[in-house]
């Protein structure tokens, strides 16, 4: 499966942290068997939707929408601005087409300076997702500031929460992968 | 047509029943059972051969729309009908889509003008405004203007085609100071049947309605009756725009495959769709969502003679529509299935289609 990690904030360094460490669980586990890829929004200068196809930008933004086309599994790791996700991200969901996610598992990790963002993943990353039609992993991670230091994570528990978080979404997306495989195997064309 | 229009309709005889036509966008894709792709030249040739098999079976339109990026060969489609026009006698001809917003429609007007005469009068326009935009940045417009483009230019065209000589001025060309264009087709009107290519766009069914041109609805999957709320909210707006709707032609167009064998059918377009949606598209088409056309309430023309004929009959009582067109060679498709195909139209679908849908 082509695995996609994808940072999404543009600023700061708590998103980046969750984001690697997803990566680094991931290629240790599963980096023989698949192909995994890592972008950080932040070394990306893309350009805002207009509603073309994604085939038909340029630079970074080809880049980055095709890698997302072509992935099986995509862990999206946020940051919290204004009490939802930063307009970074969301663009990158603008400049896709509207079922992109379709046969794609995805997770989630969020990090936010407050508990009291807990649930802007649950609210409002999920539906877009959902929209798009992803099959999303149901449970997601989230880290506050006080899980990092020094640009690292000193919180053993958001260590352990990530590596369960990669463990089931490779558990769902094979599952699925094989679902998805008998399912179009019954059509008989 | 009614004293409020003045637009130049295309003509139908209703002792033919519903029109037939095939058409091709042009793609020039690998064909993914073999992997091979032909030249650019080969697959030109056999577009017009294909308008040849066409007229021989008895169909009655040949379309070929206009199409600036990877994996197309029909840039110049308005010449690929000029050969068409030399290459056939009886079949009508038209474009489809010509994209109106990156052109000069004086230019188009001229060229398709010129298709008409030298066709004895077979030639119309479908103008449209562009799936991908590439042709944009290609051919020197800026996208931020894609729909005022389109709307200027279109009724720039629509004028020239109603009036010998122009007198206008907008925002993307010069004005045009008492123009003269010429040549002007034989007949009455001295015009051409334009239609407006709609897409997956609402308020492109309504404008249509609005300027009460006859409307083009090209159509990918989901059920018919999803497409049937387009066409009536393009008649409602006609009529609500002081135009006769009942005598506004909706022709509709989309994948169409026939095979004896109904799973062949499946087995045999499927690859061609699902890999050329994503090279051209970027998505491939779900197999779940092509495997619903075996329901005559899809949309998705793909299936054995009886059932197209049941499905086309079908469509044709929800749309009210004059002209149905199939795409049978997307995506790679051989000359050897496209001879196939036309042969089970001509000799197993419009002798039924037409026997059900004439009037006298």
């Amino acid at each position: 499966m082509n695995i996609l990690i994808l940072s999404g904030s543009n600023i700061g360094s708590k998103t980046r942290v969750v984001a690697q460490y997803a990566y680094d669980s991931l290629t240790s586990r599963y980096g023989a068997d698949h192909s995994l890829q890592f972008i950080d929004l932040k070394e990306k200068d893309l350009v805002f939707s207009d509603g073309r196809n994604y085939l038909d930008y340029q630079g970074d933004t080809a880049e980055v929408t095709q890698a997302i086309m072509s992935a099986d599994v995509i862990i999206f790791a946020s940051p919290i601005f204004q009490a939802a996700i930063p307009a970074t991200l969301k663009n990158v969901f603008d400049l896709l087409p509207q079922n992109a996610l379709q046969y794609k598992t995805c997770s989630i990790i969020m990090t936010a300076g407050s508990d009291k963002h807990y649930l802007i993943a649950e609210q409002q990353l999920k539906p877009i997702l959902s929209y798009m039609k992803a099959n999303v992993l149901p449970n997601y991670v989230f880290a506050v500031a006080t899980d990092f230091d020094h640009g690292r994570i000193v919180n053993d528990d958001v260590h352990f929460r990530i590596e369960k978080l990669v463990e089931d979404t490779i558990v769902l997306a094979r599952s699925y992968q094989q679902i998805w495989q008998d399912q179009e195997e019954q059509y008989g064309f | 047509m009614t004293e409020n229009n003045r637009h130049v309709m295309p003509k139908f005889e209703p002792s033919k029943g519903l029109e037939f036509g095939i058409y091709t966008l042009g793609d020039h894709l690998p064909n993914p059972h073999t992997g091979k792709r032909i030249s650019a030249e080969q697959r030109l040739k056999e577009i017009v051969e294909m308008a040849q098999l066409a007229e021989q079976a008895g169909i009655d339109v040949f379309q070929v729309g206009e199409s600036h990026q990877d994996y197309f060969v029909t840039q110049s489609h308005l010449i690929v009908l000029a050969m068409v026009a030399q290459a056939t006698n009886q079949i009508k001809i038209t474009s489809g889509a010509t994209i109106i917003s990156t052109s000069d429609p004086v230019r188009v007007f001229e060229d398709a003008a010129t298709i008409d005469l030298l066709s004895n009068g077979r030639m119309e326009i479908i103008a449209g405004r562009a799936s991908r935009v590439g042709l944009f940045e290609l051919l020197g417009y800026n996208l931020a203007d894609y729909e005022q483009l389109f709307e200027e230019k279109f009724e720039l065209l629509l004028k020239i085609n109603e009036n010998e000589v122009v007198d206008w001025a907008g925002e993307f060309r010069k004005p045009l100071k008492h123009a003269h264009v010429l040549p002007r087709p034989n007949n009455a009107a001295q015009g051409l049947p334009i239609w407006r290519a709609v897409g997956g766009s609402l308020d492109s069914a309504q404008k249509a309605g609005r300027l009460g041109v006859p409307m083009y609805q090209a159509h990918l999957g989901g059920p018919a009756s999803v497409f049937k709320e387009r066409i009536d909210l393009y008649r409602t707006t006609a009529q609500s725009s002081g135009h006769q709707a009942d005598q506004l032609p909706v022709a509709t167009g989309g994948f169409f495959y026939a095979h004896e064998d109904m799973m062949e059918a499946y087995r045999a377009y499927y690859p061609h769709i699902n890999e050329g949606m994503k090279k051209t598209n970027g998505s491939g088409f779900p197999k779940q969502a092509f495997a619903q056309g075996q329901d005559y309430r899809s949309v998705i023309n793909v299936g054995d003679p009886q059932l197209i004929v049941e499905k086309l009959l079908y469509q044709h009582e929800l749309f009210g529509n004059q002209r149905y067109v199939g795409q049978l060679d997307f995506g790679g498709v051989s000359m050897d299935e496209i001879k196939r195909n036309i042969t089970l139209i001509g000799e197993r679908i419009l002798p039924e289609i037409r026997k059900h849908t004439m009037k006298k």
